[in-house]
């Protein structure tokens, strides 16, 4: 048979198949897996919420106020059914104080009676956006500031539990997010030199690996905490915490890309790019990478969640993020004593956010991961 | 005809274990491997799995470090390089000269580029052509294989095994290699797909002028595209002869008992089961002494378990063999099996692709 007469391509190849890279098939069997897409949303959701932080929460999160101490979930509520017979009004009620004849204790209980308006897009004072878009409306607020606006509910100083949980999302979410990344910087470094390279460097970092991972985490979160001079700023202490998140984070991470990076070291295509004269650096960026980066991002969404717990740990037993930062963990340290939880309930929902996050993160990191590798279960 | 490659003494020893757990062991996968390639010729290696003949391939392109030996390359220009001396760098020139065709036309083609970047990566790498010359390059070397240039942009599981291992050929091709080494490039295909990529290695072989090393367990299609043939035991070089020679009187015992293996494809000849291969081959850690062969050799004697026979030309002729009574034994070749009877034609001629999988 002579070259010429072989079949032309368009005939046997299906012309779908025409321009799907790798990350087109991914997402494609992505889709299929229900609650993956589920919880891939719920996630966007969680991280528009915190990217809108200022806009969504009513009042800012330090905003107190003695009169409101403990003040229970209002609600929204849409419906106005007054004298005038029904109409559409999104509105609060107002509370009254009323005297627990058994503890001898006041508490505020909803009255249905006093409604007070709620306006969308509400006016407000000016204040930029995640620190750089000016912007002077929020998504709800009340007529009279003065007025009590507590959907969530009110913690031990008045504070609106809903506005603190808004930008406690945002510390919480982005310290998973700034503790990957710098995880995944220095596992893939490191694994990617221990794999590709192999040898005494490969062992060497293995049993680092190990060693690190051979000791209990929380004492050893807790050590480098408790190192962190008390006079840092807020900021610098985010920061010192995520690397001290990253320090074991990375491990996990550099086990991942190690162990691609042996896989793909034997594949005959490497050696095909070797034998072509490539250098590393171009085998490595233009050869194996790609064909690994489905599998680093399903590892690193994984590795997100257990971020966001040692953070809410770590802060919870007073050693993470110290007040006035908000974040989850430190939203949980005020609801640790029994009689908050007996008196005031609500300020558990951090706690709620954590569950749902953690659980859609592990979801969306399970869906892509199946999705990178079909056969890999 | 001028000397193309000039291979000396090669071993490669592979050192299991060893450190904290025991001593560790010598695994000799080549052992002393020499022959000289002539421009031109198209030279078979056979033998069993584990025989040495994908190692001895890597050894020669330096996909892998040698232990010992010498491989010599010789360009139009110049008398001789030694690949084995030259350090990654400086081995990078010659890669233009020396290429390779992988066994699995699946593993070989990166799943995540297109098949014009899989193609024009050579190019690029070694900055031979750029732009329009690039691309018309690249274009020209896949319609040659017959892949239609509408079809480049595609990833490569797109296609079929057989398409994709001529998109294989088209990567190896397209510097304009002198020598190309292809290792069971034809065996993980459909019979009729391989003797398609067969018939295309031979017209490209007299279009390019090029050199074939063509690794192999599968004699029907060594006979068919070989000019000579290097039969390959425990990592020894066993017989070393032009493949007609070799198909009508094998010198070696070994080589006797592949060609008996062939089935016959036509079944009024077929006198009984094609003899199948007696023995197992010895584990390479724990090699005989001796002649590597005389534990499975039906001609053995005494000095064969003793003595190590040394490959050497026969009565002056084109055929080596490493046989102690190379001379003196008479063995059967394709021709004259005594299963298929005096008058049995070479079974695999024209039809390659049929031949036993070893």
């Amino acid at each position: 048979m002579a070259v010429e007469t072989m079949p032309p391509l368009a005939e046997t190849a299906p012309p779908r198949a025409r321009r799907e890279s790798q990350l087109a098939l991914m997402w494609r069997r992505f889709r299929q897996h229900q609650l993956a897409v589920v919880s891939l949303w719920i996630v966007v959701a969680f991280y528009l919420v915190a990217a809108l932080a200022e806009f969504l929460a009513p009042v800012d999160p330090a905003f107190y106020s003695a009169r409101y101490t403990y003040a229970p979930p209002q609600g929204i509520n849409f419906i106005v059914n007054d004298e005038n017979g029904w109409r559409f009004q999104p509105h609060v009620n107002g509370y009254k104080s009323e005297i627990d004849p058994a503890a001898m204790r006041r508490t505020f209980v909803i009255d249905p009676e006093e409604i007070i308006p709620v306006r969308f897009f509400a006016p407000t004072e000016p204040y930029r956006l995640a620190g750089f878009i000016p912007m002077s409306v929020k998504l709800m607020g009340v007529e009279n500031p003065r007025d009590p606006f507590y959907v969530l509910g009110a913690d031990r100083l008045g504070r609106d539990l809903l506005s603190r949980l808004i930008h406690g999302t945002r510390i919480s979410l982005s310290i998973g997010l700034a503790g990957v990344t710098l995880s995944l910087f220095f596992g893939i470094i490191i694994g990617g030199f221990a794999g590709y390279y192999g040898g005494l460097f490969d062992s060497a970092v293995m049993r680092v690996i190990e060693f690190i991972r051979s000791m209990p985490t929380i004492p050893l979160w807790l050590g480098l905490a408790a190192a962190l001079p008390k006079d840092w700023s807020a900021l610098q202490t985010y920061f010192a915490i995520t690397i001290i998140l990253s320090l074991i984070g990375w491990t996990e991470l550099a086990r991942v890309v190690r162990g691609r990076f042996l896989s793909l070291r034997t594949e005959d295509f490497v050696t095909a790019a070797q034998l072509d004269g490539a250098s590393d650096w171009r085998i490595i960026t233009r050869h194996m990478v790609p064909s690994f980066t489905s599998h680093i991002i399903a590892a690193a969404t994984l590795a997100i969640p257990g971020m966001i717990l040692a953070e809410t740990a770590l802060s919870f037993l007073g050693l993470g993020l110290q007040p006035p930062i908000v974040s989850w963990g430190t939203l949980l340290q005020e609801a640790q004593n029994i009689r908050t939880l007996a008196t005031a309930p609500w300020l558990l929902t951090p706690g709620i956010c954590v569950v749902v996050v953690i659980l859609a993160l592990n979801f969306f990191g399970d869906g892509l991961r199946d999705a990178a590798d079909p056969h890999g279960r | 005809m001028s000397t193309l490659l000039t291979v000396e003494n090669l071993s490669k020893v592979y050192t299991l274990g060893g450190g904290l757990f025991g001593p560790a062991r010598e695994l000799v996968a080549l052992n002393d491997v020499g022959f000289t390639l002539e421009a031109g010729e198209t030279l078979a290696i056979v033998g069993e799995s584990g025989c040495g003949k994908t190692t001895l391939g890597r050894c020669i392109i330096k996909a892998q470090p040698v232990t010992h030996g010498h491989v010599y390359y010789h360009p139009k220009d110049q008398a001789k390089v030694e690949l084995t001396a030259l350090g990654k760098r400086d081995i990078k020139p010659w890669r233009r000269d020396i290429r390779m065709i992988f066994q699995d036309p699946m593993s070989s083609l990166n799943p995540n580029m297109r098949v014009f970047d899989i193609v024009a990566e050579p190019l690029r790498i070694h900055r031979v052509a750029r732009g329009k010359e690039l691309e018309e390059r690249v274009l020209d070397t896949l319609a040659k294989v017959g892949i239609a240039p509408d079809a480049v942009g595609r990833y490569p599981h797109a296609f079929s095994g057989g398409q994709r291992q001529r998109i294989g050929i088209a990567r190896a091709l397209v510097l304009d290699p002198r020598l190309v080494i292809a290792d069971e490039a034809v065996s993980a295909l459909d019979v009729s797909i391989q003797a398609q990529v067969l018939n295309l290695l031979d017209d490209l072989k007299s279009e390019f002028g090029l050199t074939y090393i063509f690794i192999s367990h599968d004699l029907g299609v060594v006979n068919y595209i070989a000019d000579r043939v290097l039969v390959m035991y425990l990592g020894h070089v066993v017989e070393n002869a032009p493949t007609e020679m070799l198909f009508e009187r094998p010198r070696h015992p070994y080589t006797e008992m592949l060609l008996e293996a062939l089935p016959i494809a036509d079944p009024t000849r077929r006198k009984g089961r094609s003899k199948e291969l007696k023995g197992e081959i010895p584990y390479l850690g724990n090699r005989p002494r001796g002649c590597p062969f005389h534990t499975r050799c039906k001609y053995a004697q005494d000095i064969c378990r003793s003595e190590k026979p040394a490959l050497r030309s026969i009565n002056g002729s084109a055929q080596m063999a490493a046989c102690h009574f190379a001379e003196t034994l008479d063995l059967k070749g394709a021709y004259e099996s005594s299963i298929g009877g005096g008058d049995r034609p070479l079974p695999l001629e024209g039809r390659a692709g049929e031949g036993v999988v070893l």
